[in-house]
């Protein structure tokens, strides 16, 4: 396949960006989006012009770390996977494939395709955990949980943490991130103890930290390569306001 | 000069670490705010370590070279972790747990050890429920368990396929509330250069600023590497892109000695190499094995047929079908440990069974699990890697069975630890992936988790306290002084060397031809002939990387150029060591396999009397052969036996 390629490059964070033109030729529909974008780079260097920058890591859909924008959608044209699972059969000889950062005030972008996600870490240190110290907790199986709770919580628990919900949002809003861990924990007895005050914490940092409010649009459950579900969105709220009500 | 004293406590096996808890000494909180510890990583390993060290009251530093802890590659780990906790009534325990791991990595590894590791393992699933990790669950409320390679019994704990996702969120989690305390700092986008050494004690590290390209010192009393494998010297391996071997192998420099560098890991069930373009291979979770079926045709014409696309695999009778690890191994069929299973698969293959174009592959079938149990309860316990298979293949697994071939997945060896986690400078500690402690020769399924979150939990925070509480009238490490200086100065001299060489091949295009020496020669099956090959080609390859590799930009910028090659350097070194390795120990153990060394069945043949020993190498400086030393190992209650999975 020969594809012509429209890609963001940013020198660094206070750059001012811009679309470039590339293309690249001979590429199998066999081939993962990111090794078109290794060939794309090893060409680049043998140029002399320097390699895009793209995060990625573990390249099969779980570390979270691969990102971009990809004709409009996150992590590309396919559902419920991330950039790195897409493989170029998704595309046609002779395509021309746009290719963006996350865009997110929440995200700077640190150069070209990278931006900065610890926005996510901070709203999980302000609650995103049950505390409770190495050592000293009871034997695993001393409180039996239902099952389908347990699979609710793995549901919620799958989120790779990427950021795709962020930047489909409209609004940049990181409710379902946010709402994925708070459901994820609600749902079990080890993390009920805590609810209240994880959902206070955890939505307050969310707002500090300059992501938009959730409007209900859908995008996020839509775009997430890992399918999470906005009714967790609703537990968030319901859990949110309880707390608020116990104030 | 450092001694291999391995300190295992004396005693009756199943008393040393009892005993030796009791004996080593403690820090009190006081003293505990004093003291700074480096952690270098965020895995299962060093994510539990930082965060159990900062509950103590220490003041914890921990760096990873990823955007947030939680991209380490423990995030990847899929089918599980064992414990002995016998929740399945099927006559588990500790020592049954101890002796399939001991027995599973072919009787190279220390006995104490592995006795600590499965006596602990149980505490893990404890802490990590308490966590809230949502392990998977009978309708009766209480935990399920499968089984592993290696094990004829259920005590692999799980959470769906993304097990190691789920503890690593775990740890990541009570990592993120000391972060919040201020008990730990968090360093995201850092990668240790170097560690610094004075009077003989690690005193800091170097790190780069992967943001800005800074470089930046950090003192502690006492550093913590935790930066996993080197498996990704192959180039292509089920490890993460950025996984690499350089943290441990400064320290291999600086003179920490390094064990069994060539016990490598090859897992059986990996997608097959597609083509030239590849960058990666994916694993398929171990946990397949409970209920897939390994085959190859049994006629030459039906592979030829099933080649050409004249036959797919579901025409194949199953009369004509041999299930060749059911066939060799009776008693554990397609549950052997993965160095049998990947050996099995490549003599199938290398004997003209292959099933795919390249001939490098061989069926793992659900055909008669879909029967027995029906498709939904498969989709249940497998779906997220069905659906991770079809999307790379674009082939449904549900239909036509999985295509499958060994690759690289761990690397056993690493820097060598005395049974506190110790390595040869004193200070320095390795935990998880990269020391070279509990899994000998192999690796059983289902055990890297359970000994990351072992070290990082549990073993780790005991003993660092005994070397600490010399420590609590040290002050705070200067990090002005000369060794700082000359530490800083080298490595900013590496990269100005990189980046002026411009020359013709670029960074990944060296690292690809190492990847194809490694493989070819210090692969899945090893001669002396091959090895001194590799020794050679590999020191020829290092001459050319520093004459004619290309580093494209500059030090102080985000450069990810800068970055792989300042590994390739590394990865250029510890191939020739593994090499060195591989052709010293003249047996067949657990995943190295010598040509010359095996039964007449090709089962691995050990040589017990000549080589029941820890390599332990000794770095001498570029261009030197390192030194080897020896720690013998002793087998008090595990006798060492050819491994039989037969009957």
């Amino acid at each position: 396949m020969n594809l012509t390629l429209k890609i963001w490059r940013q020198k660094n964070a206070k750059a001012k960006g811009a679309f470039e033109t590339y293309n690249v030729e001979g590429i199998s529909p066999d081939t993962s989006f990111l090794e078109m974008l290794d060939i794309l780079n090893n060409k680049l260097i043998h140029e002399g012009k320097e390699p895009v920058a793209f995060d990625h890591d573990c390249r099969e859909g779980i570390c979270g770390m691969c990102s971009l924008y990809i004709n409009g959608k996150a992590h590309g044209p396919d559902s419920e996977i991330t950039t790195c699972q897409l493989h170029m059969r998704k595309f046609k000889d002779g395509d021309t494939i746009t290719i963006e950062p996350w865009r997110s005030a929440a995200f700077p972008v640190v150069r070209d395709l990278v931006v900065e996600r610890q926005a996510f870490d901070k709203i999980l240190q302000a609650g995103g955990f049950v505390s409770v110290n190495t050592g000293g907790v009871p034997d695993a199986n001393s409180i039996p949980i239902p099952k389908p709770d347990a699979d609710e919580s793995m549901d919620a628990a799958a989120c790779i943490g990427c950021g795709a919900c962020v930047a489909t949002c409209k609004n940049g809003s990181a409710m379902l991130f946010v709402a994925a861990r708070v459901s994820s924990l609600a749902k079990l007895p080890q993390g009920k103890v805590e609810a209240a005050r994880r959902a206070k914490a955890m939505v307050a940092k969310m707002d500090e930290l300059g992501f938009g409010n959730c409007t209900n649009t859908g995008a996020c459950q839509a775009e997430c390569p890992k399918g999470i579900s906005i009714a967790h969105i609703a537990r968030l709220n319901r859990e949110f306001l309880s707390a608020k009500f116990k104030d | 000069m450092a001694t291999l004293d391995s300190k295992v406590p004396a005693g009756q096996l199943e008393n040393k670490w009892g005993a030796h808890k009791a004996a080593i000494k403690v820090v009190s909180p006081g003293n505990k705010r004093k003291l700074d510890i480096i952690v270098i990583g965020t895995g299962l390993g060093g994510g539990a370590a930082a965060a159990s060290l900062g509950e103590l009251g220490y003041n914890v530093k921990v760096f990873c070279i990823s955007d947030s802890p939680r991209r380490a590659h423990s995030i990847a780990a899929q089918g599980g972790i064992n414990a002995a906790k016998n929740y399945q009534n099927d006559n588990d325990s500790v020592f049954r747990l101890f002796y399939d791991t001991i027995k599973g990595g072919d009787y190279r590894a220390r006995e104490a050890n592995v006795y600590r590791l499965a006596e602990v393992a149980n505490s893990i699933i404890d802490q990590c429920v308490a966590q809230g990790v949502p392990f998977a669950r009978e309708y009766g409320g209480l935990l399920d368990n499968r089984s592993f390679g290696g094990a004829q019994v259920s005590r692999t704990f799980y959470a769906r396929g993304q097990t190691g996702q789920q503890l690593l969120l775990g740890a990541y989690a009570a990592l993120n509330r000391q972060v919040a305390k201020g008990s730990v700092k968090s360093y995201p986008r850092h990668e240790m250069l170097d560690i610094v050494v004075e009077d003989g004690e690690a005193r800091g590290i170097i790190a780069r600023n992967l943001v800005t390209g800074e470089m930046e010192r950090f003192g502690a009393h006492a550093v913590v590497i935790a930066s996993g494998g080197y498996g990704n010297v192959f180039f292509l391996s089920t490890n993460a892109m950025n996984s690499n071997g350089s943290a441990a192998f400064q320290c291999y420099r600086k003179g920490a000695w390094f064990a069994n560098p060539c016990f490598t890991q090859i897992h059986p069930t990996c997608i097959p190499v597609h083509g030239d373009q590849q960058s990666k291979l994916t694993l398929m979770s171990e946990s397949l094995r409970n209920d897939g079926r390994i085959w190859v045709p049994k006629k030459m014409e039906d592979v030829k047929a099933i080649r050409s696309g004249a036959k797919k695999a579901s025409d194949i009778e199953e009369k004509d079908r041999d299930y060749y690890l059911e066939r060799r191994y009776p008693a554990f069929g397609n549950l052997v440990p993965r160095d049998v299973a990947s050996r099995a698969a490549k003599e199938r293959c290398d004997a003209g069974y292959g099933v795919n174009e390249t001939g490098l592959a061989v069926f793992l079938d659900f055909k008669t699990a879909i029967e027995r149990l029906g498709a939904d309860v498969i989709r249940a316990r497998y779906g997220n890697l069905f659906q991770m298979y079809e999307k790379i293949t674009d082939v449904d697994p549900y239909k036509e069975p999985m295509m499958i071939y060994p690759a690289v997945h761990y690397t056993m060896g690493g820097i060598w630890v005395d049974y506190n986690l110790m390595t040869t400078i004193p200070g320095l500690y390795a935990i998880g992936e990269a020391n070279f402690s509990d899994h000998g020769a192999n690796r059983l399924g289902a055990s890297a988790l359970m000994q990351g979150l072992a070290d990082g939990y549990f073993v780790l925070p005991y003993t660092i306290g005994d070397y600490l509480s010399k420590k609590i009238q040290a002050p705070k490490v200067a990090t002005d002084t000369a060794a700082f200086d000359e530490a800083e100065k080298a490595i900013r001299e590496k990269i100005d060397k990189l980046l002026a060489i411009k020359g013709k091949h670029t960074v990944d295009e060296f690292h690809k031809k190492l990847g194809n020496v490694m493989w070819e020669d210090v692969g899945m099956a090893r001669s002396k002939e091959s090895l001194e090959r590799a020794i050679v080609e590999i020191a020829k390859l290092r001459k050319d990387f520093w004459k004619d590799v290309y580093v494209p930009g500059e030090n102080g910028e985000f450069n990810q150029e800068v970055e792989k090659a300042l590994r390739l350097v590394d990865f250029l070194e510890l191939g020739e060591l593994m090499a060195r390795d591989a052709l010293n120990r003249n047996e067949s153990c657990g995943g190295h396999f010598r040509v010359e060394y095996q039964t007449p069945e090709g089962e691995a043949l050990r040589d017990d009397k000549n080589y029941a020993y820890v390599a332990v190498w000794e770095y001498k400086g570029p261009d030197h052969e390192p030194t080897l030393h020896k720690e013998e190992l002793h087998f008090e209650v595990a006798h060492p036996a050819q491994r039989n999975y037969k009957d």
